[in-house]
């Protein structure tokens, strides 16, 4: 049985690569499919799997703000909240913050590179 | 008491303003970050205790001889409810600052704690679904951005070093062992906990603008120190050139920010404004760079031992002035 947090990663892949929004049956269908294409075995998400295991890994992933329901239609239909692009950038945004532009890093490092310092880096980078 | 009330306050004055800054205009303490780290922390230790002790011997001054007696007396009086008549108007302001700051400090310290790790957990969530598995380490993921970004993500046995596609393909094998060399040694010598405690205490005290100063030097110190245990596999100029491809690489896109290694996420120096240390990360990009090439020696033993002897004296007179008169009467 592949853990929970397998699960989301699998669920979350389905509904980045998927277009529109979809329901709990068709996602369990999904991850029953791309476990027979790797082969069973191979696949780390369990082929027995059970649409209320997809709708807890669903309502988890609703719980940290992941994934949002289409409350009007029945049975619900899931979608991601935003892109893997947008999430990827939120992390780069908490990890690089509002740092100026790369160019101001070379420009405050250029002005205060010595001269002897700047020969030291032209012999270091001359030699590889 | 007056006179130990007295000297609390000029030391802790000291501590607060022209130490720090004076420290953080030296030149050595590239030479030596490890003990410039120490220095710091018995700088920021001493700086807090002589600022609440001076306020506490001052308050308890009609009590009793001493620190010991004074709160003895004072404790019988807030549980006996007796009337306060020997404490004069000063007296009790300077004893609700001492409680109140002493409050704070620890609130702070606390609320701190508690913002870094939500966004931590936040940040784990997202990597568990954004990243794969790096056949560079075990603790070591990679997530798909052009950027050159590393990082690592501390949290006990979950500590985790992230690396960008960018910076893979950016690197050369030994650049990118330098460049994971130097974020473990961030998880191993636990950097998080100097960024997190000088982080509170600027926090605290943000009209201090000591603290700020305190909070660069240490985000400064910790990518030398980091830096240093790359050195002992990489060689200089692997670790310069790691530096400045990951400092100036090409911006694939537009919107990208500045990457560079050592980052340790997410960015506790982050104020609630906005406002991070960008400035001050491109100063220490450049300050890292220049003490890599300028390769000046380590500080003399001699040296060394001078400022651990500081140290040790500054954390031992303000607490040695504020205990022993009580032990010894």
């Amino acid at each position: 049985m592949a853990s929970l947090g397998e699960l989301e990663r699998a669920v979350m892949d389905l509904l980045w690569a998927g277009q529109e929004a979809a329901t709990a049956n068709r996602l369990r269908d999904l991850l029953a499919q791309s476990t027979q294409a790797h082969g069973g075995s191979a696949g780390h998400v369990g082929k027995d799997l059970a649409v209320t295991t997809v709708l807890t890994v669903l309502s988890r992933l609703e719980k940290k703000g992941l994934v949002e329901r289409e409350r009007g239609t029945r049975p619900h239909r899931y979608q991601a909240v935003s892109s893997r692009e947008d999430h990827t950038a939120e992390l780069m945004h908490e990890v690089l913050g509002s740092a100026p532009d790369r160019e101001a890093v070379l420009a405050r490092f250029i002005g205060s590179v010595t001269e002897s310092e700047a020969e030291t880096l032209r012999k270091l980078l001359g030699h590889i | 008491m007056f006179w130990t009330s007295y000297f609390l306050a000029v030391l802790a004055i000291a501590l607060a303003w022209p130490v720090p800054i004076l420290l953080s205009r030296a030149r050595w303490p590239a030479r030596s970050p490890f003990t410039a780290m120490l220095l710091w922390q018995a700088i920021a230790l001493a700086g807090g205790l002589s600022m609440i002790g001076a306020m506490l011997v001052y308050g308890l001054e009609p009590l009793g001889d001493n620190l010991l007696a004074g709160l003895n007396a004072l404790a019988a009086m807030v549980l006996h409810n007796a009337p306060t008549t020997e404490l004069g108007f000063w007296h009790i302001f300077a004893l609700s600052a001492a409680a109140l700051l002493t409050a704070h400090l620890l609130f702070t310290l606390l609320l701190t704690y508690y913002r870094i790790e939500r966004q931590r957990r936040r940040h784990r969530e997202l990597l568990a679904l954004l990243a794969s598995p790096s056949a560079d380490g075990p603790r070591t993921v990679v997530i798909s951005h052009d950027s050159p970004v590393a990082y690592c993500l501390p949290g006990g046995a979950r500590s985790v070093t992230v690396l960008s596609d960018g910076l893979m393909s950016a690197l050369e094998p030994a650049e990118l062992r330098a460049v994971l060399d130097h974020e473990n040694a961030h998880l191993d010598q636990r950097h998080h906990l100097l960024l997190w405690a000088f982080a509170a205490w600027r926090q605290a005290l943000p009209w201090l603008p000591t603290t700020r100063l305190a909070q660069e030097a240490v985000n400064s110190l910790i990518e030398m120190l980091a830096d240093d245990v790359a050195l002992r596999t990489e060689s200089k100029a692997t670790l310069i050139k790691a530096i400045a491809i990951v400092a100036s690489g090409p911006a694939p896109s537009p919107n990208a920010g500045s990457g560079f290694t050592g980052q340790i996420a997410p960015d506790v120096e982050a104020q609630p404004d906005g406002t991070t240390g960008g400035a001050g990360s491109a100063l220490t990009t450049a300050t890292r760079v220049s003490r890599l090439l300028s390769a000046e020696p380590p500080l003399s033993a001699a040296f060394r031992g001078l400022v651990l002897a500081a140290c040790v004296l500054l954390l031992a007179v303000p607490t040695a002035l504020l205990i022993v008169p009580g032990l010894l009467g």
